[in-house]
């Protein structure tokens, strides 16, 4: 208690706002209408799960949330930035405080684990010393190192990226987002070219890193039960709109289902 | 019912349509043409064959006397290759940058280094020598531009090319992060295309080494106006020493660079 009153209060104000609020998002390619005025707010801390049919729009969203794709309409506003408004600066600035893990772990196949890992720190430095572990100066590289010990491959450090298993080459992918040091955490389907062992280790990872740092999360997967243990919400897209929103705890898998396979209505 | 066609009935050969016939025809009759517009004869072939076979004859033993001042040459064509190879390979690098796809800042200054990198490739190394003997003066300065220059546009096409080629996920997360062009390159596109940057820079120097030869001819400097001389006062013999110093020097420097490859790549 006594705590809590001594925090400053832009803090506390923080803490009561929503990481993420997005109002009215839309989106058409063509004729095709893909969000249809979408509402969503995400409180701090929280981990979303998004699910949907295949080209339900998922993929879009989390993209527009960093404008690598330009909403047509609505208002997004995430870590406190109105992204949608950003100039070119700005919106360069903003993307460095929003990691994000891609289906495809783009890494540098011939590099090793820890230059890639490293390359993380070119969203707060530029030169020589980003390029190549061998040049980094000593602090970033021991950095490097810890994000590679979280992600449980310290020991991997100078292995070759192209010489990793689909598992560990997505930790190392995991452990370059975190050298970023991001205050959000977006990954679209970061388990869906893995085995499901390794694709629940990667979820697991995902929450728990989350967790741990007290960050948001938003994570697409078509995996239902991974989806449903390690996120702590479930949000549901259909025909461009938020249609089911449920804590994770209480959603139930046979009400899902239509989410994972296509556009058939369950009871 | 399913018929199956006879062989006899399914044709052979398309049939042509016109324009293609027409164009067949006049292609060969251009080639016909060709032949005739060269002077190549048989007349010519007969005389030609054994005269051949008298200049070979003149050139053993090959004259060993002036071998020293062949060795000297030798090496500074070598030196002369090395020198115009690096400084082009070194140049060639950022305009390749400023004229791949991706990664060129504007595409006026794509188009321009691409125009400049097909006008040091198309124009061969030979006219380059004449330009340069005539800027900078008769010996191996000259040369060393000339090959600068046409190694800028050789390595600068296929650098381009590497740079192109690489896989496109590693420049997309480092740019979603905020990395700069700079970042990308040296992180993601250079450590991909390194193989191929390797390859092409010890081929630039074999193809160094082989024109660096020829450009004494025009004066700009090497072995080859000692070949030339040789040629010109009937010493045949001085002329095969120098060709056998070429071979030897071509061999082993092709030899070095397949080795350097096979260790690299
Ligand atoms: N750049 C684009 N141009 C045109 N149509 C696009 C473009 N990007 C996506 N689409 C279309 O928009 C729809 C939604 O795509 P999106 O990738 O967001 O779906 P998704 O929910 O991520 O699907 P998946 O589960 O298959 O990954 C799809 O029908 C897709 O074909
Ligand atoms: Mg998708």
């Amino acid at each position: 208690m006594a705590l809590a009153l001594a925090l400053p209060e832009e803090t506390l104000a923080e803490a009561f706002q929503p990481a993420l609020r997005i109002q009215g998002l839309r989106k058409a390619f063509g004729a095709r209408t893909i969000l249809d005025g979408l509402d969503l707010d995400v409180e701090p801390g929280t981990a979303v799960a998004l699910i949907g049919a295949n080209g339900a729009g998922k993929s879009t969203m989390l993209r527009m949330l960093v404008r690598l794709i330009e909403p047509d309409a609505g208002r997004m506003t995430l870590l406190g930035e109105p992204v949608t408004e950003l100039a070119p600066g700005a919106l360069r600035a903003f993307r460095r405080r929003v990691g994000i893990v891609f289906q495809r772990h783009n890494l540098v196949g011939r590099l090793s684990a820890l230059s890639n890992v490293l390359h993380g720190v070119q969203a707060r430095k530029s030169g020589p010393g980003t390029w190549l572990q061998s040049l980094a100066a000593a602090p970033d590289r021991q950095e490097a190192l810890a994000c590679l010990a979280e992600v449980g491959l310290a020991d991997r450090a100078l292995q070759r990226a192209d010489s990793l298993s689909g598992g560990q080459s997505q930790r190392v992918a995991i452990a370059r987002m975190l050298m970023q040091r991001p205050e959000f955490i977006l990954a679209d389907e970061p388990d869906a070219s893995l085995d499901p062992r390794s694709g629940e280790e990667i979820m697991d990872l995902l929450y728990r890193l989350a967790k741990d740092k007290g960050l948001t999360l938003i994570v697409i997967s078509h995996r239902l039960e991974h989806t449903l243990r390690y996120s702590d919400r479930i949000v549901g897209l259909a025909d461009g709109r938020i249609t089911l929103d449920k804590p994770s705890r209480l959603a139930d898998p046979r009400h899902l289902r239509h989410f994972f396979t296509g556009r058939e209505q369950d009871a | 019912m399913n018929a199956t066609p006879m062989a006899v009935a399914i044709p052979r050969w398309d049939r042509p349509n016109a324009l293609t016939f027409v164009i067949s025809v006049l292609a060969l009759a251009f080639l016909f043409w060709s032949f005739s517009n060269v002077g190549l004869s048989w007349e010519r072939m007969q005389r030609g064959i054994p005269a051949l076979g008298s200049i070979i004859e003149r050139m053993f033993p090959p004259d060993l006397e002036r071998l020293p001042q062949i060795l000297r040459s030798l090496l500074i064509t070598f030196q002369m290759a090395l020198v115009g190879c690096v400084l082009g390979l070194i140049l060639a690098f950022p305009l390749a940058i400023l004229a791949a796809d991706g990664l060129s800042p504007h595409p006026v200054v794509k188009h321009l280094s691409r125009g400049l990198i097909a006008l040091f490739r198309t124009v061969p190394d030979l006219v380059w020598a004449l330009l340069f003997v005539i800027a900078v003066g008769l010996g191996p300065a000259a040369g060393v531009m000339a090959i600068m220059v046409d190694k800028i546009g050789f390595a600068g096409r296929f650098f381009a090319e590497a740079m192109e080629e690489v896989d496109k996920g590693p420049q997309e997360a480092l740019a979603a992060m905020g990395a700069t062009r700079a970042g990308l390159i040296f992180s993601s596109v250079v450590p991909q295309a390194l193989p191929s940057f390797i390859a092409t820079s010890l081929f630039s120097l074999e193809k160094a080494v082989r024109g660096s030869v020829i450009l004494g001819l025009v004066g700009a400097g090497g072995i080859g106006v000692e070949l030339k001389v040789a040629f010109d006062l009937f010493d045949y013999d001085t002329a095969a020493t120098i060709i056998i110093a070429v071979f030897v020097l071509v061999v082993l420097v092709e030899q070095v660079s397949n080795r350097i490859r096979k260790r690299l790549l």
